[in-house]
């Protein structure tokens, strides 16, 4: 069965400006997405994880068109996202924003305050016209089921909720339009400890309830072992290792990966971390290091590592990882 | 006798809004040498607790009631003067965001040198020589160069550098870290934990570690206090309180995902109470998967229970017979 989405060789670049006060003058490019290439299948969930500014977020966005790629092309059930906002039909748009939708991180910016919950929820209805609206009412409250929440709920607004109740909000919303695919961006990370459960679990149950594909965004390695079925994980815009959760987690390759997961404390007393400290910090994406981007922290470079750019090799079934001497760390 | 004893301490917010029962009967002691988590989710006292230590909880906050025991004196009946001796000198305080906590108008060592300054009366140069000192403590690159810098040419962990040699500056005898890896990258985050440990073991110092990972805790810490809702739930050791949890610490332990294995996660239900209004009795009871009539009605004291852990339970004792 073909992927049903498939990321080829995408790029985003953002122009730097000097800080002239006539004329702006462009000086470099954030390198946000630098050539990166995946597949989510249908009833999936793959994670993307790695650390604040590696393009993580960019890459949701390009795969919405809320930003628009450099280069690059996103397939989605076979058909090209990029031409298909810039020439294809509005009935063909609108198809393809019903399909994806996202939910962000931030459940407090992303409601608006003057809206009932209620009017949150049905406003995809409005814009879609999907559902006439003498079931507009059932919907909702279907919806509100799904989510957690109780129908009560529907008339209220949304300072009137905790954070994890805003966050089920959000994902009623994103579910009303009967998406295939859900990109999920920090869906817990400002949620309070006891209530990441629940939303993990409810993200998880609706997967199974009702089939779709999740692009599980998280800098939180061990959210993702929990959720997803692939990871993906990158540094710098690129993709730097790529495999099935269990493989990589317990047999992680790349140096940066098994820097990243050394770094996470267990909870437990008898385990205690062997922590590979990186030396220094992520280096500026707007003039990325030569070679392989990871060598100024990694303890293995050399001369090599910082002239020539590895690729992604195949170093076991559909486990990828790019590095020259990924041989040396299987 | 210990360094740091607080007894039934009641911090309290007098709000619009009704009065924030935000510290309620607060007991806990840290021992001289030793790391000690202070752990518990947002609005369960945890920053409260140490400001109310500091004598710095901002208004309309107001400590009511209790005893905060420094090395055997009692900070609640010392005049304003007195605690100012205090603060930073002996007690030191790292926040959470390093970002908002450094003055973006004054370089590293011009902000630091002046709190060396404020408190010793020592001439610039020394005090200078001070910072540098601190800043190579931290292991921040190139002190005598970053002492010239303001705090937005250094990235976040770097802040946090800074942030942590200020509160060494004067030598405290005690320190305060206000999840101070919150807001950072795990790669970073590790790098100050192992900074943390390193200064607590080097300099013998006491630290309490403020936060809300049960992975830090588990390694950093050796003893525990689990705070929810303003009411301390259970102290005790790091081992104790993995082992023999309180049904609080056992719920989040379980909700939690692990790095090291795929499980299911058991979700607890119900959200976080508002300390406004409070659950009676015991505060976690309408989410406790083992509430009885009795957890609604009585409010369970802080208990001995023996190997040094306390625990506020009404059942606790009855349900370690039937734990596997
Ligand atoms: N609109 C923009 N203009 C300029 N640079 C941008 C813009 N959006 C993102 N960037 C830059 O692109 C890079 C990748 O950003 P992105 O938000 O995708 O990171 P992320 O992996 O989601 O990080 P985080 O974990 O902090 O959310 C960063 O260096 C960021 O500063
Ligand atoms: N300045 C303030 N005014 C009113 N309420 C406050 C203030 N500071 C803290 N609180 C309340 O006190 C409780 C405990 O807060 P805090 O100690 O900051 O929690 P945490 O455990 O997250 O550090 C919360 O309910 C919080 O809303
Ligand atoms: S290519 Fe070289 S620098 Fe990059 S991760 Fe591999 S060994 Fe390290
Ligand atoms: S006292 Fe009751 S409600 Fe509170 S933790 Fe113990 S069993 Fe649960
Ligand atoms: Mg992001
Ligand atoms: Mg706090």
């Amino acid at each position: 069965m073909p992927p049903l989405l498939e990321v080829r060789d995408l790029v985003k670049y953002f122009p730097v400006y000097s800080r002239g006060i006539f004329r702006k003058k462009i000086i470099g490019n954030v390198h946000a997405v630098d050539h990166i290439s995946f597949t989510v299948n249908e009833r999936e969930t793959v994670g993307l994880v790695g650390e604040s500014g590696c393009g993580k977020t960019t890459t949701g966005k390009l795969i919405l068109y809320l930003e628009k790629p450099s280069s690059g092309q996103i397939f989605f059930e076979g058909k090209e996202i990029v031409q298909t906002f810039s020439k294809g039909s509005k009935e063909e748009q609108m198809k393809l924003r019903r399909s994806m939708q996202m939910v962000f991180q931030n459940p407090y910016a992303s409601l608006d305050p003057r809206m009932t919950v209620y009017d949150i929820i049905s406003e995809p209805f409005k814009i879609h016209k999907h559902v006439p609206s003498s079931e507009w009412k059932e919907r909702v409250y279907k919806l509100l089921e799904m989510v957690g929440l109780e129908p009560y709920h529907a008339e209220r607004y949304p300072h009137e909720f905790s954070g994890g109740q805003r966050q089920r909000i959000c994902i009623a919303r994103a579910l009303a339009v009967e998406p295939k695919f859900i990109i999920a961006d920090e869906p817990v990370s400002s949620l309070d400890v006891s209530i990441r459960a629940q939303i993990l679990n409810l993200i998880m149950e609706l997967q199974e309830r009702l089939g779709m594909s999740y692009l599980y965004i998280s800098h939180d390695l061990s959210s993702v072992r929990q959720i997803s079925q692939r990871v993906i994980v990158m540094y710098l815009g690129e993709i730097v290792e790529h495999a099935p959760t269990e493989k990589l987690f317990d047999r992680p390759v790349h140096p940066y990966t098994k820097a990243l997961m050394s770094a996470v404390p267990i909870p437990d007393p008898k385990r205690k971390m062997n922590i590979i400290v990186l030396p220094g910090e992520v280096p500026s994406p707007i003039n990325p290091p030569p070679g392989c981007r990871f060598h100024p922290r990694c303890q293995y470079a050399d001369s090599k590592c910082k002239e020539e750019k590895p690729v992604l090799s195949e170093v076991d079934i559909d486990h990828f990882v790019s590095c020259h001497y990924w041989h040396k760390f299987v | 006798m210990n360094l740091l004893e607080i007894e039934n301490l009641k911090t309290y917010f007098f709000t619009e809004a009704g009065v924030v029962k935000a510290v309620d009967d607060v007991t806990l002691s840290v021992e001289r040498g030793c790391t000690v988590g202070l752990v518990g989710e947002s609005g369960s006292g945890k920053s409260v607790t140490a400001q109310s230590v500091l004598r710095i909880v901002p208004r309309p906050g107001k400590i009511i009631g209790g005893k905060i025991l420094f090395n055997g004196e009692d900070l609640l009946l010392k005049k304003e003067e007195e605690m100012r001796k205090y603060r930073g000198k002996k007690i030191s305080l790292i926040f959470q965001d390093p970002t908002s906590s450094l003055n973006p108008l004054f370089t590293i060592g011009s902000q630091l040198a002046d709190i060396v300054i404020e408190h010793e009366k020592v001439k610039k140069e020394e005090a200078l020589d001070r910072v540098i000192k601190a800043l190579r403590i931290v292991k921040l690159p190139d002190p005598e160069h970053a002492i010239y810098q303001y705090p937005h040419q250094f990235s976040g962990g770097m802040k946090q550098r800074i942030c942590i040699a200020r509160a060494l500056l004067l030598n405290p005898e005690l320190l305060f870290a206000d999840e101070p890896t919150t807001n950072l990258d795990v790669t970073i985050q590790a790098q100050i934990i192992a900074l943390l440990k390193d200064l607590q073991r080097e300099l013998g110092m006491t630290l309490v570690m403020i936060t809300h990972d049960m992975g830090i805790v588990a390694e950093m810490c050796k003893y525990v206090v689990v705070l929810y809702a303003g009411n301390v739930m259970e102290s005790g050791s790091i081992e104790e309180i993995f082992e023999r949890p309180h049904p609080y610490t056992e719920a989040l332990l379980k909700a939690v995902p692990r790095l090291d294995e795929t499980r299911k996660l058991i979700s607890i239900p119900g959200n976080i109470p508002n300390l406004i209004d409070p659950p009676s009795g015991c505060r976690f009871h309408p989410r406790c998967q083992y509430a009885i009539d009795l957890c609604k009605e009585k409010k369970p004291p802080l208990e001995d229970v023996g190997n040094s852990h306390f625990i506020s339970c009404h059942r606790w004792r009855e349900l370690q017979g039937g734990r596997s």
